[in-house]
């Protein structure tokens, strides 16, 4: 995800979904095995639970040039680890005010909640998100060349 | 500890203004502990301002670092050595920190990115309160380990006042009247004799309003 990836022709966008082992990942395991069609443009990245979810991974992406982000999470009350997807939530939400402080359409950030054996769930959202973000454009900032950049590995996930 | 909170974007951009190339100081004490300005809001500011100006096509490079405590000298070396590169430092630390980076750098400015607010305790996860507001002269032993100073409104010596309603202030029924809980924890100590004594009018001199404050211990300087 960089800016080597410039909508050329019509725009696809680049989509990061942080799934959940439990269930968001499963459930698209689910999708594949169901031979369930789902939008190619969604990167899954698979995290131990949504609660490991950080605001920095959520900017960090956007800043690399996602066009959209969303954290796919336990339904609520079935969290394996008791309460992490209540957690996400709330990061969402703030990482949300972050994206409009700095004029990043907050759309382009979402949570959904599903569970392992949600396949035909998993390819809606992953649909929906691709279809929100292509009628947004694209992620301004995948056009710029952050040259003077210097940043430093941050405490992530702490 | 001290508690903050980070300013809002747009006022962190103005106060940057021109200035190019900015350290992000943190500080990792207090203001780590409540959130507002350690080495994770650090890295939340810097991507921000990155994202920000770049959207915009301001080239502006923002680089970043925490350390232990921004009020010792040992620990602000660092920025100190970077100063001459750079055209500003935006200090996420609180008051003290900007302060006392601003005092040893001659010509470099010391921005700040926070908003300090009190002395304060994390009541719970995410909930920080105020107890004390330093004036110098601590009279909690006779109010029950409750300050009136910091958690009564008017601060009043001798309360509660007229507002005190249901163990609520009158400035609000989300605030606790700081006399209220001192009649109720005084009571409970079997000490409400203290409640009845009159607190004569005190020298405020001790805090703020005699100038500013200096420590010194000449048993502890090298
Ligand atoms: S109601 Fe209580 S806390 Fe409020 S001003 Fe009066 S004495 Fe102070």
């Amino acid at each position: 995800m960089s800016s080597n990836v410039q909508n050329k022709g019509a725009f696809e966008p680049q989509i990061i979904a942080f799934c959940c082992h439990y269930c968001a990942y499963a459930a698209a395991d689910l999708a594949g095995s169901a031979r369930i069609q789902y939008s190619p443009n969604v990167k899954i990245i698979r995290l131990p639970c949504s609660g490991k979810v950080d605001i920095l991974h959520i900017l960090h992406a956007f800043e690399a040039g996602a066009d959209g982000v969303y954290v796919a999470a336990c339904l609520e009350g079935g969290c394996h680890f008791m309460e992490g997807n209540l957690r996400a939530k709330k990061r969402v939400a703030y990482a949300k005010q972050l994206l409009e402080e700095i004029g990043l359409e907050s759309e382009r950030l979402e949570m959904y909640n599903m569970s392992s054996a949600m396949g035909g769930e998993f390819a809606k959202v992953a649909d929906e998100m691709t279809e929100k973000i292509s009628k947004l454009g694209p992620n301004p900032l995948k056009f710029v060349k952050f040259a003077k950049q210097s940043r430093k590995s941050g405490k992530e996930g702490s | 500890m001290i508690v903050a909170s980070r300013k809002p974007l747009d006022e962190i951009i103005e106060i940057i203004g021109d200035y190019e190339k900015v350290l992000i100081a943190g500080c990792g004490t207090c203001v780590e502990v409540c959130h507002a300005g350690g080495e994770k809001e650090v890295e939340i500011l810097a991507s921000q301002l990155r994202m920000k100006f770049g959207k915009e096509g301001i080239n502006k490079e923002f680089l970043s670092d925490t350390v232990e405590r921004q009020c010792e000298l040992e620990f602000i070396e660092p920025f100190l050595e970077k100063a001459e590169d750079l055209d500003a430092i935006l200090s996420m630390a609180c008051g003290v920190g900007v302060n006392f980076l601003a005092d040893r750098l001659d010509s470099l400015p010391v921005l700040p990115a926070l908003d300090t607010t009190f002395y304060g305790a994390t009541e719970e996860q995410g909930v920080w309160t105020e107890k004390c507001s330093g004036c110098g002269k601590c009279i909690l032993h006779l109010t029950g380990g409750i300050c009136p100073i910091t958690r009564c409104s008017k601060s009043i010596l001798n309360g509660p006042c007229g507002g005190s309603d249901g163990g609520k202030c009158e400035i609000s029924a989300d605030v606790d009247c700081a006399w209220h809980l001192i009649y109720e924890r005084l009571k409970a100590l079997n000490q409400l004799e203290n409640i009845q004594a009159i607190n004569p009018i005190r020298d405020w001199s001790t805090g703020l309003d005699g100038g500013p404050r200096k420590m010194v211990r000449e048993d502890l300087r090298l």
